[in-house]
């Protein structure tokens, strides 16, 4: 008898092409996304005479420098223009599946792909953009990779790489209300740290995760790049099995019950042994906020600003006084009632659905007292939620109510704040400059921000929505 | 890619930890054409918001002009995938980086792009970020083929490296041009797939 496997394992060892004895392996890859920003990767392609190997295996969708304020692609910065016309030409030249501007489908590349169905459980999928990890929710080992690499993957529909290590985060126990797949993310990064899963493929395992939905393990895997993880997954489950039925990429008819076959097979074996494993209490996980520069300086809403005398050497001591000096916050000052200028609601990692619903129930019948955005993943995100009246109560807020694009989250759209600013977002990275430059990002989830624009300052939303809601 | 043989060049410490893409070359600057990236380098870390270069920052100081090798911190470019952050650095001069742990994907996209990224003990790293400090402009020797780094003390470590990447850095060699050479192995996958997984 073979030893157990894991998730990860096992569908890693059904991808090899070419297994070199020198530790390196030539993987194939099924599914390749692509962006606005993988125009420069078809260029060298085409420079060297070559066509994409599976054009079939291939979808895209401009998200980065699309404007959400209107849908042209005649945007002012003619770089801009030039890369929203290009994914045009090129899918258009390649015969690549596109869900263009002004297309309803159309949206960021991480919600378009699980929402079209062409993520899928024991797939390999990747795409020049970090947060491919999302899709590792549905079981699928999922990974971003550089602009070089996109160019390997359209010529060969392969790529070179050596086995990571595997790691096995287990959250066993019941969450409380209001707490989300970002507060358990930001929880784990703060856990482990920025650098904690550097190498190793995440698998994330234990009751809290299996009782998360689709949406809040995508917003989970999401975030494996934040704690330094090649990947995240989480196993292939009935969840994940109801949000692929009848999904437009998903398999149909005598193909669904050949691909559940197989989907049933990916989880991991009981008694796989995993490089690592780290284990949370669900029970202690309570909204998180971060209060520095890296997504590693998380921690819970009720805590306070962490003083660098109690860092455990000299040189995190000057990384935390260099945060806090950039985010402008003194040791000890409670995160709840930290004045806020602006709200960003959106990015790859919260802007589907449940998280536009999570931030809906927090603003009805409430005003905003700061700016605060609303960009929805996607052009089917932003119908239903206007079908379900979410854009009505948003206006009714003083919310500004936008198109689908990653927005705010990096910004080169031209969507950012203003030197100084601070910011409750939902996006997934508050280093330094991320959202303009000088800006101040502190990483919530979608009720905690919506939260911090009602009142103005960081908020307990469990407080606030206790206080006059039951 | 150009081949990455022995390497004796200046080299600049930068001490943070995590510093993440974001910082070796803003977003902002990630549309342009390569050519016009080169100033996006480090920017916001070397310049305040009116432009004009910050004090006490070490890139900032001319004595590790010509630097081709910086020093730096765990997780050392961490974050966003965007190969802009070895490409700038390339085209600022600089071939190889030399740090404790590194973001998978940077440590990938060097490879492409003719980089040596080295793993060293952070003690050690640490030890050179400090004399690097002390003699700004002092060098560091780098051997890809014996896998050796002599520091700016005159001791020698020796690195880690896979060999198929060092294969490749040593030649300079086209990496699809070799896949390209396994074109019956990748054939066979896909009819295999093709049985096995018909919903694809």
């Amino acid at each position: 008898m073979t030893a157990p496997r894991t998730m990860f394992e096992k569908i890693w060892q059904r991808h090899v092409v070419v297994d070199r004895p020198d530790g390196y392996t030539l993987l194939y890859i099924d599914r390749h996304l692509m962006h606005d920003g993988s125009s420069p990767a078809y260029a060298r392609l085409k420079a060297r005479g070559m066509n994409l190997r599976r054009a079939d295996r291939a979808a895209a969708t401009p998200d980065h420098y699309v404007k959400t304020d209107h849908r042209s692609k005649d945007v002012p910065d003619p770089d801009h223009r030039r890369l929203l016309n290009d994914i045009t030409k090129n899918c258009n030249e390649a015969g690549v599946t596109l869900f263009d501007l002004g297309d309803v489908r159309q949206g960021i590349i991480h919600v378009v792909g699980p929402e079209q169905g062409l993520s899928q459980p024991g797939l390999t999928l990747v795409c020049g953009d970090s947060h491919t990890s999302t899709h590792g929710a549905l079981g699928a080992l999922a990974f971003g990779i550089g602009s070089s690499e996109v160019t390997h993957v359209m010529a060969t529909q392969c790529l070179w790489q050596r086995k990571p290590k595997s790691m096995r985060i287990t959250v066993d126990g019941a969450l409380h209300p209001h707490i989300t797949g970002k507060d358990i993310i930001l929880a784990i990064i703060a856990k482990i740290g920025a650098a904690g899963a550097v190498g190793h493929v995440m698998e994330y395992a234990g009751s809290a995760i299996r009782g998360l939905s689709m949406e809040g393990r995508l917003t989970l895997c999401n975030m494996s790049i934040e704690a330094g993880g090649r990947a995240g997954m989480v196993a292939p489950d009935d969840t994940t099995f109801q949000y692929l039925d009848g999904k437009p990429f998903a398999p149909k008819g005598a193909n669904w019950d050949k691909a559940m076959a197989f989907w049933k097979t990916v989880p991991t074996e009981d008694g796989a042994a995993f490089d690592r494993e780290v284990t949370l209490n669900a029970a202690e996980i309570a909204p998180m906020v971060t209060w520095g520069t890296s997504p590693e300086d998380a921690l819970s809403i009720s805590g306070r600003v962490p003083d660098p005398a109690s860092a455990p050497d000299a040189g995190k001591q000057e990384n935390m006084k260099r945060a806090l000096e950039y985010m402008d916050l003194k040791p000890g000052t409670p995160m709840d009632g930290i004045a806020v200028d602006r709200v960003f609601i959106g990015s790859c990692t919260n802007s589907r659905i449940e998280d536009l619903r999570a931030a809906a129930a927090v603003a009805k019948g409430r005003k905003a007292k700061i700016p605060a955005w609303v960009v929805a993943g996607s052009g089917l995100v932003k119908q239903q939620a206007e079908a379900e009246g979410l854009d009505r109560i948003f206006r009714e807020a003083g919310f500004d109510w936008r198109e689908p694009g990653c927005s705010m989250c990096i910004g080169v759209n031209g969507d950012t704040g203003v030197l100084g600013q601070r910011i409750a977002s939902t996006s997934n990275r508050n280093f330094i400059g991320r959202q303009g430059v000088g800006v101040r990002t502190h990483l919530v989830s979608p009720a905690m921000a919506a939260a911090a624009a009602v009142t103005g300052h960081f908020t307990d939303v469990r407080k606030l929505l206790g206080q006059d809601r039951g | 890619m150009d081949a990455f043989t022995t390497l004796k060049a200046v080299a600049v410490p930068i001490d943070q930890a995590n510093v993440d893409t974001d910082q070796i070359i803003p977003a902002r600057f990630l549309g342009r054409t390569r050519d016009r990236q080169v100033e996006g380098f480090f920017h916001d870390l070397r310049l305040d918001p009116n432009g004009r270069p910050r004090e006490g920052v070490t890139l900032n100081n001319p004595a590790y002009k010509g630097a081709k090798i910086m020093v730096g911190n765990t997780n050392f470019a961490c974050g966003s995938s965007r190969e802009n952050a070895v490409t700038t650095m390339v085209d600022n001069g600089f071939r190889s980086f030399i740090a404790p742990s590194f973001g998978d994907i940077f440590f990938n996209n060097c490879f492409q792009n003719g980089c040596l990224p080295i793993r060293l003990p952070a003690e050690r790293v640490a030890r050179i970020r400090v004399i690097l400090h002390e003699l700004p402009g002092a060098e560091i020797a780098i051997d890809l083929a014996k896998q050796t780094v002599t520091g700016p003390d005159g001791k020698t470590d020796s690195f880690e490296v896979d060999p198929f990447r060092k294969e490749m850095l040593l030649k300079g060699a086209d990496e699809v041009k070799i896949t390209l050479g396994y074109e019956s192995d990748i054939k066979r996958f896909e009819d295999k797939q093709k049985q096995e997984m018909p919903w694809l």
